[in-house]
């Protein structure tokens, strides 16, 4: 027979506001295996855990139900008072009082009734709980960054630089990710260049650090500790051993007009390239859809220029298997297509650009070569309109795809444009239409007061309503909402703060994953605010703005964080598993193979076992058999088995049922 | 409705906007073709009927400047939508003056400077979609 403890918190005025506490731990009593029953304010506090311990003792409990907040806040901390009370963690239940009561009632009476309800469940299941014994796994200790922006480089280099393998996988033949197209860095002005590609070389050098180039995850297996990913190596047509990268066949390519995504579009490149000069690794890709050799067979000059041989036609894409303990997403972000803006003519005319496009055109490796021109004629612009949140701050039911968060960068580095076309070209009249300056940040707000004070652009609050190309010139309609009037500016340029999204590829990769995302596709970490770099599931991390937009400085804060998490997981050599997981009544199971089917964690197996008649022969049968390292508890195997074979342990069918009928007697 | 009076519940329940979603962007008025022939601009008119200061626009002649191209509510990224308050106000002043609705057999004998041609317009491109 169970001796059953039944501990009721107050959580402070938490619960016992909404909760008569006392007559619960009353009620409690009645229980039948209940031999304590008492109410306490604070469970969680020292004193409240030493009462479950002294209790163990003087009542030698077998099993305990603590009455409080959320399993997912507590449960762990009252285990260890079990458990440091000589009692298994095991024989532990929760009976959620708060979340799923005191805070959402708001009658005493009929909220005390429901904890009554809940605790006379818990007792139920504790009655039926069964000591378990955790096991272990082994850690696989590498660790697999997923993006080569900045966030991906940093969070690498920091795991390297604990002494863990890491390897990043980069979708681009290069590594470097948006700060690579970036000019200069606010609020410091520092050059994006000079400061990034010492840190793609220290990655490409590092000997801890495997990169990935050109290639993707397109698969994952295993869990926490034990992952095992597929990477897919993109066919680039080029050996990777043998280029030198000396670029010659990027010179003598025929192949001439394909739209340079490097520089978004504004300038061509050959169908043979390395994105920049600076590129890691510094090795040619061959673009399959521009390809006249892979595309018709008839070419064929790089193979020709190529002296180093490295040049193959015939390349596939493959296939690679690698363990990782760990798990970094560092998907970065992408401006959004402002196309839908009909009101600023993106569409229509060239000198109508985002941001990001603006800072190659101010970039000394860009289009251009630094100089600022217009698009359309190249001239240099004298009028430049910056529009602010285009497609940011936008409502829910917003009809453009426009996202209602605010993507935070705009402010700053609109700033920073404004004020680096002042000090080039102080002629250029700079506007900017703002609906409010963000400016949080060390040196942030002084860095835009900058703009206006010393630089003079002139800030205007107020939107620009209406873009219209017109005899080479922009004109511009907006409001100044400060002065009251409707201004209409004939401009040379407009620019266009396009709001940020996640990449593309997250949504894909965190169902590869099993992580979860929110509804603008950013992926969502455990705590918003005490585990913001690690996603809710197991052994996978968050580095930069695929979990948020974020500017660089915070972005390599978060890298950091998120590989000190990673060597966290890393240096231990084994985890302790989950012991509640499921096994198979062999006896009763069919061998259907339906929990095969379902297992999201390949965790069944089936075999032929022999099994001993009641006439003594001995017939073969096909069973399943759980692999409880692999088994990650979530029990859609004890729901499929169409013959009550699978079980869960310490969530079984029978105590799952002794809570309904607790409930409903 | 009272008879006389018009409140910013009724203009709320006519058009259906809520004002709140406001973030006083101004986007209204920097897009509005008819901006310098008013005297209260759509971010005011937005404002003005938070602030229950319906009187005010009932006498503008701004109320009926309005063109009715519905340029505000395509571009306002916060779908506020100040035209339909516009229209909200110019029903209710209709309807106080006894003109509850409108018979499309009735609009040509009534087509004189009477009627706000805006009204019209405004319900023509209501109903056309």
């Amino acid at each position: 027979m169970q001796r059953i403890g039944v501990f009721v918190c107050h959580c402070g005025s938490n619960i016992a506001a909404t909760v008569d506490v006392k007559a619960v731990a009353e009620a409690a009593k009645h229980e039948s295996g209940v031999v304590f029953s008492a109410d306490y304010q604070y469970m969680c506090s020292e004193s409240g855990q030493d009462l479950i311990k002294d209790m163990i003792k003087e009542h030698k409990l077998t099993g305990i139900v603590v009455c409080s907040c959320s399993p997912r806040m507590h449960e762990n901390t009252f285990c260890k008072a079990a458990a440091a009370g000589g009692l298994n963690p095991y024989m532990v239940e929760i009976a959620n009082i708060r979340e799923q009561c005191s805070w959402i009632h708001k009658d005493m009476p009929s909220a005390t009734a429901k904890a009554i309800v809940l605790v006379r469940s818990a007792i139920a299941k504790v009655t039926l709980n069964a000591p378990l014994t955790a096991g272990t796994s082994p850690v696989t200790k590498r660790a697999l960054v997923i993006g080569g922006g900045i966030a991906g480089i940093q969070t690498a280099l920091d795991i390297a630089d604990a002494g863990f393998e890491v390897d990043i996988v980069e979708k681009e033949p290069t590594i470097g990710g948006k700060m690579a197209q970036i000019d200069k860095t606010f609020p410091t002005l520092d050059c994006a260049a000079c400061i990034l590609t010492p840190k793609m070389v220290e990655a490409a050098q590092n000997d801890k650090i495997r990169i990935f180039s050109y290639s993707e995850v397109s698969a994952v297996k295993g869990f926490v500790g034990n992952f095992t990913v597929t990477i897919k190596r993109k066919a680039r047509y080029v050996k990777e051993d043998l280029c030198t990268g000396c670029g010659l066949c990027t010179e003598k390519c025929p192949q001439k007009k394909v739209p340079n995504e490097f520089n978004l579009g504004l300038d061509n490149r050959r169908a043979i390239y390395i994105p920049f000069a600076q590129a890691i690794p510094k090795i040619a890709t061959i673009d399959p859809d521009y390809c006249t050799m892979l595309k018709s067979g008839k070419c064929g000059v790089c193979s020709k220029v190529c002296s180093a041989g490295a040049i193959d036609y015939q390349a596939k894409d493959e296939f690679i298997d690698v363990n990782y303990g760990a798990i970094v997403a560092a998907t970065g972000f992408n401006p959004i297509k402002v196309d839908k803006y009909d009101e600023f003519a993106y569409a229509q005319s060239p000198d109508v650009v985002t941001s990001l496009e603006y800072e190659r055109l101010m970039n000394a490796a860009g289009p251009t070569g630094g100089t600022l021109l217009r698009p359309s004629d190249r001239t240099h612009p004298h009028t430049i309109v910056f529009v602010q949140c285009v497609g940011s701050r936008e409502s829910e039911d917003s009809t453009k795809c426009g996202k209602s968060y605010c993507s935070k960068i705009c402010c700053m580095y609109t700033a920073k444009h404004a004020m680096l076309t002042r000090e080039k070209y102080p002629d250029t009249d700079v506007y900017v239409f703002y609906i409010d300056v963000r400016t949080p940040g060390k040196s942030f707000d002084e860095f835009y007061r900058r703009a206006v004070e010393q630089y003079g652009v002139h800030y205007i609050k107020g939107m620009v309503g209406k873009v219209t190309p017109e005899g080479g010139k922009l004109k511009v309609q907006a409001s100044d909402l400060i002065a009251g009037k409707q201004l209409h500016i004939d401009a040379d340029m407009v620019v266009l703060a396009a709001a940020i999204e996640p990449d593309k590829t997250a949504r894909p990769l965190a169902t590869l994953l099993t992580a979860s995302m929110d509804t603008n596709d950013f992926f969502t970490e455990a705590h918003p605010k005490l585990r913001p770099v690690e996603s809710p599931t197991a052994g996978v991390f968050l580095s930069g703005a695929c979990q948020g937009p974020k500017d660089i400085p915070e972005t390599v804060a978060q890298a950091g964080a998120a590989a000190s998490k990673v060597i966290g997981l890393l240096a231990k050599d084994h985890l302790v598993c989950n012991p509640c997981v499921a096994n198979a009544n062999e006896m009763l199971c069919s061998g259907c193979s339906q929990c095969e089917k379902v297992c999201p964690y390949g965790a069944i197996t089936y075999s032929y076992k022999e099994f001993r008649m009641p006439d003594r022969t001995t017939k073969l049968r096909l069973v399943a058999s759980v692999n409880a390292a692999v088994c990650q508890g979530c029990g859609a195997c004890t729901v499929t088995c169409p013959s009550g074979a699978m079980d869960l342990k310490g969530f079984s069918n029978k105590q799952i049922m002794a809570e309904v009928d607790a409930i409903c007697k | 409705m009272s008879e006389n009076n018009i409140c910013r519940e009724d203009i709320l329940r006519i058009s259906g906007v809520d004002t709140r979603k406001c973030m006083r962007c101004g986007k209204c008025s920097a897009t509005c073709p008819a901006y310098d022939e008013m005297e209260y601009h759509p971010h005011q008119f937005v404002n003005m009927v938070e602030n229950g200061d319906i009187e005010a626009l009932v006498e503008s002649p701004s109320l009926f400047k309005c063109l009715s191209c519905f340029a505000c509510i395509d571009r306002c990224p916060r779908q506020v939508e100040p035209a339909k308050l516009v229209e909200a106000v110019r029903s209710a002043c209709i309807r106080r003056q006894g003109h509850n609705h409108l018979s499309a057999d009735a609009i040509p004998a009534i087509l004189d400077p009477d009627i706000p041609q805006q009204a019209l317009v405004s319900a023509f491109r209501k109903y056309s979609e």
